[in-house]
């Protein structure tokens, strides 16, 4: 099933976050001068130009902020599963970072494994990592109340 | 004293071809034959023309175009960014060019075949990597997923309605049902047609999202002075503006602290510091419909109303002819064309002159915008 999906195709600034997400950790890079969390990921910060910066660990807690339910046309993988949900979720350590992702009933569940009707704006979810291929991750979301 | 752009240049004509799902000529044939068009219209000859001005996502060139129309030596030309984004960027452009000397008669279009080529998402290799790495591995594949996901936060944190959403996509239908070249013109549009039909990504349905079109449109920008003999009543670029606001990211604007207020409220606020009217003198209004749910944000965005309250500037008719705002009178992306909002701007000019086919009485400024949610442009016109 994961084999018909894009993979994430990070960047430069980006890779830490999946090296990261393999591990099972969910990090976001924040600046080591002035301590400003940012996403995505880039190579200095916008609040102290600094271009040193460390990825802080999270709790890998959050709620959602707005979900969609996309219908076809859409790639073949991802219409296969159709409707599926794809959910942004506000982080609970840091509310203006907000990761796109899907709510899903286990880690390696399919992206239309939770029924629509249980998503809800505010929902608390909870990061997992489903792991498509070796050293691949990417983060999929479980509802704290299912 | 600062130069001002401030009605020294004017849209002087405009020129499209057929819009339809298919057209049998290339996007180079169509983008001649708008240009064309457009110089007859204005009833300049091509070889007068020194300057271009498109869209980076146009695929026919300024080289190729210039040499077609028979262009004499051009002194300038200028590519705006970010899909529709740029559409009111290209007259912006030129409007600069002209009024600082660069060149005296520019030339901007929009050539599309999107009605029977590629849909751009489809194409994964382009759109993977940055910013896609964060978004679409995930299955926000397309425009309508990533507006969606705005659309749904603000109806919940307005109480907005799809029956809001309804009000816009009626509106642009029943203006394309008077126009003869909309590809809806016969096709009206019901509530019970709207509220029944498919999903494309809930909470946004079939009807909110705007058509495929292949089409060509173009129109050509001069000094004030020089429009005055033209062949047409000069439409003048009285303000202009690009918007990109600090810390946007593209049409997935989910990283600032408010995705909800996006580049329309930068590109707003420059705009009417430069302008000599304000929302409220605004007699018709072209705003970009790539999907409904930009209507409300751009109604904010724009200043026609306060924040969260775009769903409901939408009651009581408020946006069909005699309302307080009419709003893309040719039919709009929903319901005329989907030709990165380049009809919006010549549907200004029509009102303008007096000639749209939904003619909003004695209309003598209109706001035309581009595509909300990417970095984006607006113009204001006055006849």
């Amino acid at each position: 099933m994961s084999a018909e999906l894009l993979q994430p195709v990070p960047d430069e600034d980006g890779a830490p976050f999946f090296d990261y997400a393999a591990r099972g950790e969910l990090r976001v890079q924040t600046c080591a001068g002035c301590a400003a969390p940012r996403f995505p990921p880039r190579p200095c910060c916008p609040s102290c130009q600094s271009f040193e910066h460390r990825w802080k660990r999270t709790s890998g807690r959050g709620r959602i902020w707005s979900y969609v339910l996309p219908h076809p046309p859409l790639l073949p993988g991802y219409a296969a599963q159709a409707p599926y949900n794809v959910v942004l979720v506000e982080l609970a350590d840091h509310p203006r970072i907000r990761l796109v992702g899907n709510v899903v009933a286990s880690a390696d569940a399919p992206l239309d494994s939770v029924d629509p009707g249980r998503l809800r704006i505010g929902a608390p979810v909870r990061a997992a990592f489903h792991r498509p291929a070796d050293g691949l991750a990417v983060v999929r979301w479980l509802l704290e109340r299912p | 004293m600062a130069a001002t752009l401030k009605d020294a240049t004017a849209i002087a004509g405009i020129g499209r071809t057929a819009f339809a799902k298919r057209l049998p000529e290339s996007e180079k044939t169509l983008a001649c034959r708008a240009i064309l068009a457009a110089l007859d219209d204005a009833g300049i000859a091509p070889s007068e023309v020194d300057a271009f001005a498109s869209y980076t996502m146009e695929e026919t060139d300024e080289v190729e175009v210039a040499k077609a129309i028979g262009a004499g030596e051009v002194t300038f030309f200028a590519k705006a960014g970010y899909g529709g984004g740029g559409s009111c960027a290209t007259v912006a452009h030129l409007a600069a060019a002209i009024a600082t000397g660069q060149a005296e008669v520019g030339v901007a279009w929009r050539s599309r075949k999107r009605g029977s080529g590629p849909r751009p998402w489809t194409n994964t290799r382009a759109q993977l990597p940055t910013p896609g790495q964060w978004t679409r591995p995930y299955g926000l594949l397309r425009p309508a997923d990533e507006i969606g996901m705005l659309a749904r936060r603000y109806m919940h944190e307005y109480g907005a309605t799809r029956d809001h959403l309804f009000n816009v996509a009626l509106a642009c239908r029943n203006r394309a049902n008077q126009n003869p070249a909309a590809m809806m013109y016969e096709r009206p549009l019901t509530r019970e047609m709207y509220m029944t039909a498919r999903w494309i990504s809930e909470p946004l349905c079939l009807f909110d999202n705007c058509l495929e079109t292949d089409g060509a449109l173009a129109c050509v920008v001069v000094s004030a002075e020089r429009a005055r003999d033209c062949r047409r009543r000069p439409v003048y670029v009285h303000s202009v503006a690009q918007g990109l606001p600090a810390q946007h990211h593209g049409m997935v604007n989910y990283w600032n602290d408010d995705p909800l207020s996006g580049p329309s409220w930068t590109a707003a606020r420059q705009l009417w510091k430069s302008a000599d009217f304000g929302p409220q003198d605004v007699d018709v209004a072209q705003i970009y419909d790539a999907f409904t749910a930009l209507i409300p944000l751009s109604l904010e965005g724009y200043g026609f109303c306060g924040r969260g309250e775009g769903a409901a500037f939408t009651e009581g008719g408020a946006l069909e002819i005699g309302g307080r705002l009419p709003l893309n009178t040719g039919g709009g992306g929903l319901s005329e064309a989907y030709v990165h909002g380049f009809n919006l701007i010549t549907e200004g000019v029509s009102q303008l002159r007096g000639t749209s086919t939904a003619q909003v009485p004695g209309a003598t400024t209109c706001l035309v915008t581009a595509g909300e949610g990417v970095p984006t442009s607006a113009l204001l016109l006055r006849s």
